[in-house]
């Protein structure tokens, strides 16, 4: 078992890079190599009213490619959710997510699907991280049958019970006060499991986050509140908005942990961590230090009120995808061949995932008025001229 | 009260009515008396005892045995785990509510009253309402939010408004108003039952009343179902609708009016959302008069909706125009005569009814 010890910095460790090895059979194939490895978080967590989990972390090749090859999707697929956008295939609202991939990604490492996960209107990759396919979430953005919600949703409202992932909303903060409630539900069917609710640095202000904090803490429930702190709500940068931008800290009497969010292994750690914390002690707070590429939505170009220096250092200095990039390279898990083709793949899947959902049609009129009730009792629904369009709904 | 039939003094050809349910009143025809707080507190405890996924959850439903000791009890019977006091904070209680909705269980939220529901009514709306619709039915919340509505005696602006038109304006909820003990067992243990969001307007007047239950209602069994308007007295010359502690104000007036020769209809609407229009455009169809009750606002109101709706489907059928009562258009006032003056009274009803009905009544100045 090799152990190897190394500090995954973005320094270059060209010093420490063993000579490829040309014979790939010396290797075992890196998708299925469990192989132990431990790496050192990029920096210490820094923790309020606990004691922070230690910064190495234990991973494998197989665990590091899988991070790459699905942040590498994730980003492919808010990149095309963009192009999409601007052919106007994809209307209303659409968030980006890509610079935060590392938090999805992270988080399912450390969790199982019994773990609840319940987020905002950013919600395509978390989305694919509980198991959503392509052509759910394209065919859904651009209002079509084969969408996760059968085109009735949009960007903000992708689900996926089968998985435990609770969506998907659009009210800001709403999302904490539902997660917690299924982390209630979780402790009263005893179910060993855990919500993560997701957040961001614009919600933390919100009083039902304090007011389900404070349940959650006097009620011992297994909820994790999970602040993607990304720096700007929408337009406002955290200093303007809140008095203290310490997130982590902001539970007061309920713990917390400053991680780097663009770190999926810090990230793993920290949701590992936050699991077992959340099952014997009740409520903790994650504060995922990240960074969103993207304008807070395709009506925002991202630039008015933070600079192109500034966006493009964060790219330059903390990409999640060329931190593992780095890593797998450095520890000589792969090629930077195979790292390639693995990118090229992800590329094609995106667009045959593209193409097919642009087969799939709108939805019927008649599903205009389907799920309005679980039990319609068969009672009456109207279009806009009653006289001409009504319904009784099943 | 007995539906009776009756004979037109003037001699004209009866249609044949249909045995309607309400004319046969077997519900009503046992000696027991219940009074509304009990039968939401039967109800509560047999739903509870049937469904170990059913739990209550509000301010002071536990230790305090209920604001209005409503959930008297169910602590003592139920434990801490499914009985739960919550802080003051609706919003975050609301949410919690819905989102172990979300997981599968069937919350009881409690509001003590619904004016609090405005600092939560965002969970209702869009986390609850909305979901089953936005997730294509992945999503479905199945939980009650009950607690009493409308106005009480004397607790001013803050604490009388009456919640039914603005949540029955909302697809995806639905709307429930219970009058009645037979009512309140009934419709509680069916919104219970429900997988959808339900909003239970209760009346904190209402909760101290009697009714007679027969056996049928009193059975742990028994269910009334959702969208069915109940025909509480059959008549002839004018349709009333009413809901809630209306109802008990329109019975008042069709016996003051029945002494006038003028036979009215009572019709207890019990759900305001999916609203019963098949039963009340049956009624205006045979009687061509209507009078709307409710306590709250008037503007964009219960009363509005069927007026809207007996104009649309039944418009040759009216031989005058839709009379509404509604509470007055005014904040409610604390003084004992103002605040007479701003919930509707009987003799506003019957004034309505004899309006429709035609029977000269000297209009007021106009202010």
């Amino acid at each position: 078992m090799a152990l190897s010890y190394l500090r995954s910095s973005s320094s270059r460790s060209a010093n420490l890079l063993r000579p490829l090895s040309s014979a790939a059979s010396l290797r075992r194939p890196i998708s299925t190599d469990t192989t132990p490895i431990t790496i050192e978080t990029s920096v210490p967590f820094t923790s309020h009213q606990c004691e922070a989990p230690s910064r190495s972390v234990e991973t494998n090749p197989s665990e590091l490619l899988t991070f790459f090859r699905d942040m590498a999707l994730m980003r492919r697929m808010e990149i095309a959710a963009d192009s999409l956008y601007k052919a106007k295939l994809i209307r209303g609202f659409c968030h980006l997510y890509d610079g935060q991939e590392a938090v999805a990604v992270g988080m399912e490492a450390a969790i199982t699907k019994k773990d609840c996960i319940i987020t905002a209107y950013r919600d395509h990759c978390t989305f694919v991280g509980r198991g959503g396919t392509l052509l759910e979430v394209f065919a859904e953005l651009m209002g079509r049958q084969a969408g996760c919600s059968k085109g009735k949703g949009g960007s903000m409202h992708f689900y996926k019970k089968d998985s435990n992932f609770y969506g998907g909303h659009g009210i800001v903060g709403a999302q904490v006060p539902l997660g917690c409630g299924l982390a209630f539900a979780q402790k009263y069917s005893k179910d060993e499991s855990v919500t993560f609710a997701l957040y961001g640095d614009g919600a933390a202000n919100q009083g039902q986050l304090f007011e389900a904090l404070n349940i959650s803490a006097l009620w011992d429930l297994p909820a994790i509140l999970v602040c993607e702190n990304n720096h700007y709500g929408m337009g406002t940068a955290e200093w303007r908005a809140a008095k203290s931008p310490a997130y982590y800290k902001r539970g007061d009497y309920v713990p917390g942990l400053k991680v780097d969010g663009m770190d999926a292994l810090a990230v793993k750690q920290a949701c590992k961590f936050a699991k077992e914390h959340a099952l014997k002690n009740g409520p903790i707070i994650l504060e995922m230090d990240t960074y969103r590429y993207h304008g807070h939505s395709m009506s925002d170009p991202g630039s008015t009120y933070r600079t192109r220096d500034e966006i493009s250092g964060i790219r330059q200095e903390r990409d999640p995808i060329e931190r593992v990039r780095k890593l797998v390279l450095s520890h000589d898990l792969a090629t930077e061949k195979e790292l390639k083709d693995i990118e090229k793949e992800v590329r094609k899947e995106v667009d045959d995932a593209i193409a097919q959902a642009k087969e799939s049609p709108m939805p019927e009129p008649s599903e205009l008025f389907s799920n309005v009730y679980a039990k319609g009792l068969g009672a009456e629904s109207f279009g806009a001229d009653r006289k001409e369009v009504r319904a009784t709904l099943a | 009260m007995l539906g009776v039939v009756r004979q037109k003094m003037l001699g004209q050809s009866l249609p044949k009515i249909r045995p309607v349910v309400s004319v046969l009143r077997s519900y009503s025809s046992a000696a027991k008396q219940m009074t509304v707080r009990d039968s939401l507190n039967s109800a509560l405890d047999e739903e509870m005892s049937a469904d170990p996924k059913v739990f209550l959850m509000g301010e002071e439903v536990g230790e305090y045995q209920g604001a209005y000791k409503i959930s008297k009890g169910l602590l003592e019977k139920y434990g801490p785990e499914r009985v739960r006091d919550t802080p003051i904070t609706e919003a975050g209680f609301a949410g919690i509510g819905v989102g172990a909705a979300y997981y599968g269980l069937k919350p009881v939220v409690e509001f003590m009253t619904f004016n609090f529901s405005m600092q939560a009514i965002d969970h209702i709306i869009n986390s609850a309402a909305k979901s089953n619709y936005m997730s294509a039915g992945q999503m479905s919340v199945p939980i009650v939010f009950r607690g009493p509505n409308g106005a009480a005696a004397g607790v001013g602006a803050q604490h009388s408004q009456c919640y039914a038109a603005w949540y029955a304006s909302c697809p995806g909820l639905k709307v429930l108003t219970p009058y009645s003990s037979e009512d309140a067992r009934g419709l509680l243990k069916a919104a219970i039952r429900d997988p959808d969001p339900v909003v239970f307007l209760e009346n904190e007047l209402l909760y101290g009343e009697s009714f007679p239950v027969s056996d049928e209602v009193l059975d742990s069994s028994f269910c009334l179902p959702i969208g069915k308007a109940k025909i509480e007295r059959v008549g002839r010359d004018v349709t009333i609708t009413a809901f809630s502690r209306m109802v008990g104000h329109a019975l008042k007036a069709a016996e003051i009016l029945e002494k006038d020769g003028i036979d009215a209809e009572v019709i207890n609407l019990r759900s305001i959302r999916p609203l019963d229009r098949s039963t009340i455009n049956a009624s205006v169809r045979k009687t061509n008069r209507l009078v709307t009750v409710e306590e709250g606002f008037p503007q964009h109101g219960v009363g509005a909706e069927i007026c809207a709706s007996v104009v649309e489907e039944s418009f040759a059928y009216l031989d005058a125009p839709v009379e509404r009562i509604a509470g007055a258009d005014i904040p409610m006032p604390y003084a004992a005569n103002l605040e007479r003056l701003a919930v509707p009274q009987v003799e506003d009803i019957v004034r309505a009814a004899k309006r429709a009905c035609y029977r000269s009544v000297p209009l007021a100045a106009a202010a």
